[in-house]
């Protein structure tokens, strides 16, 4: 019988792997059939519907996390060969194989691939990362903001909490207590919006505290990193200057 | 609020520039005088550093407790730190490793370098007369010069490098653009302070420090 036999492309995948969250971590190398445009979520899709290793024997699916796939949530933030970034944005086609992955160790692993970000949020609630507009009465509309500063603040807006920052800093580890340069950026983007403006105080004393804005060593890994392109570290440098004016105000007018 | 890690890493920051930074720089300078003019320019830069009014108070908190402060924060800012310029490699996370081997091995060479010198002044050892033959032996030793070559660059690095930080810690410059060009002045602050220190080092291993040491003993003697 003539078999059609058309050279079959595969991709291959080496995992860190992980059970629970204080065991060991290993690693299980996959080798899944290649379809065009595939994205690292698709290649995880496949070896969750086929839990095959490369060496042929079966094994548990790899866990991971993923929403939006179109890089706006941040949830698949993983290292992928050697770099933090999303799973849904890293193309196969753009990547060398054997394509590792490996999940951000910075924060605690819960399984495999999925990590726990909640000190991202924790960081948020630390430096007041919102605009209160709660009042007693209708307080009415706040000021308006300027184009050109709106602009600029947009940017900032797009961050995610995605992680890739915290991974990427030397200063974010076990033995610093650095908030990170996300929710720095945060308390610029909130202290530039015109009602936001009004609480801008708390926002800097909280930066001023145990684990602060004072933690950034200026290794500037963070602005290099982040897939949104956010100046971080202009954002940090805005930060302190504005803490430094601050320190110097509640010195002298205290 | 009060006593937290923001006060005391942005007193280490302040430290590192005034008044430590100063004087590295003030100390770059009187050394070179031993190249630009020999041993009786040196000389002339140790009288007038002796000739400042109130010298201890100023040698105690310009000098020894800024160093003490900026130096023992520091060894903790250090370990408080990974590096991870295996994973991303540019030029500012370099740095920033940089920064800190440098600042340890600043560490080590400033306290082994004060025991040398100042340490064996007040010791009564030696006078400040004598300070040029003194470096003058250290400096004619080749393992002796390697290291303190070694020494002189770190610190040079760390300052110029701490200089660069210094200003975005302090919001001083704040954009990329800014960053970028006081990096650059920052690079030849290096390449300059590290040139004065290395020429004095040539200087003082020179055989006109060693006469200039039989000139003090002769005079000493006949004194």
């Amino acid at each position: 019988m003539a078999e059609t036999t058309v050279a079959s492309k595969t991709v291959k995948f080496i995992v860190s792997r992980q059970d629970t969250p204080e065991s060991k971590p290993y690693t299980e190398e996959f080798e899944i059939p290649y379809r065009p445009n595939m994205n690292v979520i698709s290649g995880l899709m496949e070896i969750q519907r086929n839990p095959v290793k490369a060496d042929g024997s079966k094994t548990s699916p790899v866990c991971w996390e993923s929403n939006c796939l179109e890089e706006v949530c941040g949830a698949c933030s993983m290292v992928i060969n050697g770099k933090p970034r999303q799973a849904c944005s890293a193309l196969v086609d753009q990547l060398e194989q054997p394509i590792r992955l490996e999940p951000m160790r910075t924060f605690p692993v819960v399984r495999d691939l999925v990590i726990n970000r909640e000190r991202m949020f924790n960081a948020l609630k630390k430096v007041k990362a919102w605009i209160p507009i709660d009042g007693t009465y209708d307080l009415g509309p706040g000021p308006r903001m300027a184009e050109t500063k709106r602009q600029w603040a947009y940017e900032l807006s797009k961050c995610m909490t995605c992680g890739v920052c915290l991974e990427s800093c030397p200063n974010v580890n076990d033995r610093n207590s650095f908030i990170g340069p996300a929710a720095i950026s945060q308390v610029r983007l909130f202290n530039a919006h015109p009602t936001g403006e009004m609480n801008k105080e708390e926002r800097l004393e909280a930066l001023m505290t145990d684990g602060g804005i004072e933690g950034c060593g200026n290794s500037q890994n963070c602005v290099r990193s982040c897939p949104k392109g956010i100046p971080l570290t202009t954002s940090i440098a805005a930060m302190n200057r504005d803490t430094t004016k601050h320190l110097f105000k509640k010195w002298l007018t205290n | 609020m009060k006593g937290n890690s923001y006060f005391s890493r942005k007193l280490h920051s302040l430290l590192g520039i005034i008044p430590l930074g100063g004087f590295i720089l003030v100390h770059a300078l009187t050394n070179y005088q031993a190249f630009e003019r020999g041993p009786e320019g040196f000389a002339n830069g140790v009288h007038t550093i002796n000739s400042l009014p109130v010298l201890p108070v100023l040698e105690i908190f310009g000098i020894y407790l800024p160093l003490l402060f900026h130096g023992i924060y520091g060894l903790y800012v250090a370990y408080q730190s990974n590096s991870n310029t295996g994973r991303f490699k540019y030029g500012r996370n370099w740095a920033f490793t940089a920064q800190r081997i440098t600042g340890v091995i600043t560490f080590v060479f400033v306290f082994w370098h004060v025991y040398q010198t100042r340490i064996q002044v007040y010791l009564g050892n030696i006078t400040h007369e004598e300070l040029g033959s003194t470096m003058h032996t250290i400096a004619s030793s080749p393992v002796m010069f390697v290291l303190y070559v070694i020494g002189v660059l770190s610190a040079v690095f760390h300052f110029s490098n701490g200089l660069w930080a210094f200003l975005v810690s302090w919001g001083i410059t704040v954009g990329p653009r800014a960053q970028r060009i006081s990096s650059y002045i920052c690079m030849g602050v290096f390449v300059l302070v590290s040139a004065l220190f290395i020429l004095s080092l040539v200087a003082f291993s020179g055989d006109e420090f060693k006469e200039a040491a039989n000139a003090a003993l002769t005079w000493t003697n006949i004194g």
